[in-house]
């Protein structure tokens, strides 16, 4: 029980001081883990809104695949993305392995399906009147897309909570592709694998905290948002 | 309103992380290593110093020393500090590796549960002890990584004639030493570990040094980097730059002293210089 109370007390010490760059890794993770659901967001609003509004052959499949790529197991994402950018890999000379720039890759190819899988469950809930309705008003194919995705603005936020989520608690790609290189590439997640592996449980509890109220804070702050629309 | 705003400001984040990574770059190294160097602590001692006097950044992939020689042998790093001297010099004869030098030592242990249920503690021979574990079936958690200790560890099985893969009380914890350490502790298992990554570590185990000291336990540290005419991507200068610094005079006295404000004793015994049969290596 002692390394229970010691911890937590030390860990509380920790979030005051900010020791052990308790800051600079939380600044970190939010902006790979942020980048990543923004580019999944635009990926899957492009991908969502074509298998939600288009009959074509294997379409059904795609849904799958999109489904299917929701239960990515992260590990097997970072170990394809270090092969590709290892230098022996063929894109070695981008120099792009063990950079933040790799993290996000590996956390978009992990965000992007959750988020097209979401966004495209969401515009096919609309009522299909809708569309032939803004057709008729003489919209054009981009106000359209612009109209549809507002009166879909709910679901797509939880699209991004999701993804975000799933980003951000990440830690096998994340560990694989970043190296978690202290100042660089080392996030909450695998920060918290390093200071268990260490020992140091204070600032692993410290770390697990962060993450934890850092998720809160982002599913209040979308809560919040939702509900202010809802009512207005 | 608020929900554009937000997507824009998302946007907006992206197209930074972009830029950022773009304009990255600079002198750096990539440096493969075990993970007890960083386990311990000694690269936070080192690599600022290392930073300072070359100009080269350090990458550190702390992984075991197998998956560090592999790294060296694609080419995917520029320098290596691994403890696995056999699998070292077969990379210096395929050339993947060059420029191996000494840097430093220290000693494997046998630990294990205070009460020692299997009776080895005392005992002079590793292989004797592992042995008695095997025999008593006292539980045993292996690195199972391919890591220098376990190289090591499983060296000691040949030699006492037994293969325990697949045994009830053998388990292979796949980690690093720190977490190994952990597991045993927590089954109140026996296993082995450099003594650096278990002094940094001992007010978190229950566990004690219980076999010392026999000379097949010796932990023996080399620098070398990985051949820049074999692979092009290497940095063969920064690579070099490594190798150099780690048998400097300034980071052997790091090495010296490192550990003994916490520990009360060195962790790791500098050796640069030195030839390799004066630690009575075969």
């Amino acid at each position: 029980m002692d390394l229970i109370w010691d911890g937590i007390r030390e860990a509380f010490r920790i979030l005051g001081t900010g020791d052990y760059s308790l800051w600079e890794i939380t600044l970190r993770s939010l902006f790979i883990s942020g980048s990543a659901v923004a580019i999944s967001l635009v990926i899957g609003i492009a991908v969502g809104s074509l298998l939600a509004f288009n009959e074509f052959p294997g379409r059904n499949l795609a849904f799958t695949l999109v489904n299917t790529g929701m239960g990515l197991p992260p590990v097997v994402v970072g170990l394809l993305v270090a092969i590709m950018l290892w230098r022996s890999g063929p894109l070695g000379q981008l120099n792009l392995i063990y950079t933040p720039l790799a993290m996000i890759i590996a956390q978009t190819i992990i965000a992007a399906p959750i988020v097209t899988g979401f966004t495209a469950a969401a515009l096919r809930s609309l009522s299909p009147r809708l569309r032939s309705q803004l057709y008729a008003l003489g919209a054009s194919r981009l106000q359209m897309l612009w109209l549809v995705l507002w009166e879909a603005k709910l679901p797509l936020l939880a699209a991004v909570m999701a993804g975000f989520g799933g980003a951000v608690s990440e830690i096998g790609a994340s560990i694989m592709v970043g190296g978690n290189l202290a100042g660089e590439t080392r996030v909450l997640t695998t920060a918290v694998v390093l200071e268990v592996s260490r020992g140091e449980f204070a600032p692993a509890i410290a770390l697990s905290i962060v993450l934890l109220a850092l998720i809160f804070a982002v599913n209040l702050i979308l809560t919040t948002v939702q509900q202010q629309e809802q009512r207005s | 309103m608020t929900w554009r705003r937000i997507v824009i400001a998302v946007g907006l984040a992206g197209l930074l992380a972009l830029a950022a990574a773009a304009c990255g770059g600079g002198k750096e190294i990539i440096l493969a290593t075990t993970t007890s160097t960083q386990d311990t602590g000694l690269l936070d001692e080192l690599l600022p110093k290392f930073k300072r006097e070359s100009g080269y950044k350090a990458k550190v992939i702390a992984v075991g020393s197998g998956e560090a020689l592999a790294m060296a042998d694609r080419g995917d790093a520029d320098a290596v500090l691994a403890h696995a001297p056999s699998s070292e010099e077969e990379l210096v004869d395929k050339g993947s590796v060059v420029n191996r030098q000494l840097v430093m030592h220290n000693d494997f242990i046998i630990v294990g549960p205070a009460n020692d249920p299997a009776g080895i503690k005392g005992m002079k021979s590793a292989v004797e002890a592992m042995t008695t574990i095997a025999d008593q079936k006292a539980p045993f958690v292996s690195r199972g990584d391919d890591s220098g200790t376990n190289k090591l560890e499983l060296k000691l099985w040949k030699k006492a004639g037994l293969s325990p893969q697949g045994q009830g009380w053998y388990e292979e914890s796949g980690q690093g030493m720190g977490a190994t350490l952990q597991i045993t502790s927590q089954r109140g298992a026996y296993s082995i570990s450099d003594r650096g990554t278990y002094l940094a570590q001992r007010s978190n185990l229950e566990l004690e040094v219980l076999v010392e000291g026999d000379p097949l336990l010796l932990n023996v540290y080399h620098v070398m980097q990985v051949n820049p005419e074999r692979f092009d991507r290497v940095n063969g200068e920064g690579g070099k730059a490594f190798v150099e610094f780690m048998v400097s005079d300034e980071a052997q006295e790091i090495i010296r002293n490192f550990g003994v404000e916490k520990f009360g004793q060195p962790l790791f015994i500098p050796d640069a210089g030195k030839a390799e049969s004066e630690l009575g290596l075969e």
